[in-house]
């Protein structure tokens, strides 16, 4: 099955683009890794290889969960689909 | 996958087993490395390491470099060292450090003879130490007798998604076979630290993980001006998707599988505790690391990447794996075993575990690696602050 997304865990709220790029408003197919489920999301923005789209609406303050784990803070409003990197994302070290 | 239980290596003399048969021309100092260097050209088959210290170095820093440069030598992937130091008294500490091996080793100083008398000399030796090693055969050895460092490079998210769990997967079945395995990057598991922490066999692993990790931490706010961010991630770690530190270190851990580990070392120093998982406090930067897992006795390295780091030592060789099909097919001369059919879903995690550990094998029994191919040798000292 052709995969566009791939999501580490259950309580992700972003996934990663394991094609070459994904266009705006492209329907793409998600895999979740940690049960071997499936979801669908449309995307907002074009986003590459490796980068990261997010699966929910995000607001300033909110933690970006991936591993299952907290790997930042959105320090920008973020809407589901849209790509999610160091222009609306921060670390919290340092 | 049957795995296989044994590699052809070559036995030394202290019971451990090589999977390398180089001769290497070391220089105690930066400005021995002119010498060594023209014993390398001079015998053919011999390697020099030029690097850059060993003088005026002290405390804790001299110590990391003697170890460095001792456990160098006594790296089962060398089979016998010509040491040439400026003077006579650091270059017999460290011919003594190697001789504990039982391997041929032999020291020569600069001082009161000059580079071209101790060109001859040790030109004299080096050729009788290359000519004594090729006559070693490789033999059937346990697959424990492997010793694994891995470290990650140029990092993006396909790392963490696909060939740092290639690795972790490696890892989970060769652990139980009694190989020793060993991580480090104490920077990069930033972030990730206190997941990293509960990954220690015992209560004192555990917490000796987190007094090193610690301890660099407080370096790094006591040093930075800004924040690391320009440094960690990397300007290549972004461009292939990775945002934060935090992210970035919860991709590196994927490396260890479900192991644990039984022991935290310093930078460069050998286990003691047998075999398993040990982390290594060492640098994150690529040829930094490797060098201190050499010379803590490792003899094969696997280093998953992302965006391309290209990185080699000149005696430990090193095994690159790569997720990112772009990497793949535009930086092939680079790739010993590619696994990007993961993330199209074609191969599945313990498929690709099984390809790595089929390629790691090859290597150990004496497949050169593409940096081999290509003359990767980069052989860096770590130093832990500046001299007197």
């Amino acid at each position: 099955m052709a995969t566009e997304i791939i999501i580490h865990d259950q309580k992700d709220n972003v996934g990663v683009v394991v094609i070459e790029k994904i266009n705006p408003k492209q329907e793409c197919t998600c895999w979740i890794m940690e049960n071997d489920s499936s979801t669908n999301i449309q995307s907002k923005d074009e986003i590459p290889l490796g980068h990261k789209i997010a699966m929910n609406d995000l607001n300033e303050g909110d933690t970006i969960l991936k591993y299952g784990h907290d790997i930042g803070k959105v320090v920008k409003p973020i809407k589901k689909g849209e790509h999610v990197h160091v222009h609306n994302v921060k670390t919290k070290k340092w | 996958m049957e795995i296989p239980k044994s590699f052809l290596g070559y036995k030394r003399e202290n019971g451990r087993a090589g999977t390398r048969n180089h001769v290497i021309i070391l220089p105690v100092d930066d400005i021995s490395n002119a010498c060594a260097e023209a014993v390398s050209n001079n015998i053919k088959g011999t390697i020099a390491l030029p690097h850059s210290y060993g003088r005026l170095q002290f405390g804790a820093d001299l110590e990391l470099h003697f170890r460095t440069m001792i456990g160098t030598g006594s790296n089962p992937n060398v089979a016998a060292v010509i040491v040439i130091g400026i003077e006579p008294k650091w270059t017999k500490k460290i011919v003594d450090g190697i001789a504990k091996t039982g391997k041929p080793v032999e020291g020569f100083h600069i001082e009161r003879t000059g580079d071209i008398g101790t060109v001859m000399k040790a030109s004299k030796k080096a050729q009788e130490f290359v000519m004594w090693a090729s006559e070693k055969q490789r033999e059937e050895c346990p697959i424990s007798d492997l010793w694994i460092s891995v470290k990650c490079g140029e990092s993006d998210t396909t790392s963490g998604l696909a060939s740092n769990p290639t690795v972790g997967n490696l890892m989970d079945k060769l652990e139980p076979l009694g190989v020793h395995l060993c991580f480090g990057e104490t920077s990069e598991l930033t972030g990730a630290e206190k997941v990293c922490a509960t990954r220690g066999a015992t209560k004192e692993a555990s917490d000796k993980f987190m007094r090193t990790w610690s301890a660099y931490n407080d370096f790094i706010l006591k040093e930075a001006t800004d924040d690391l961010s320009e440094s960690q991630p990397t300007a290549g770690n972004i461009a292939g998707g990775l945002t934060t530190i935090e992210e970035k270190a919860f991709g590196n851990f994927q490396k260890i599988g479900n192991c644990k580990f039984v022991d935290v070392l310093e930078p460069a120093e050998e286990p003691k505790k047998g075999k398993g998982l040990y982390f290594m406090d060492t640098s994150s930067a690529a040829a930094e690391c490797v060098t201190l897992q050499a010379a803590a006795g490792f003899n094969i390295h696997l280093f998953p990447t992302g965006q391309g780091n290209i990185v080699g030592n000149p005696i430990e060789p090193v095994v690159k794996l790569t997720a990112n099909p772009l990497t793949a097919k535009s930086m092939s001369e680079h790739v010993d075993c590619d696994v990007s059919k993961i993330l199209s879903r074609e191969m599945n995690l313990s498929e690709a575990g099984d390809k790595l550990i089929e390629t790691t094998l090859r290597v150990a029994n004496g497949r050169l690696t593409c940096a081999e191919a290509l003359g990767h040798k980069e052989f860096v000292m770590t130093k832990l602050y500046r001299s007197a």
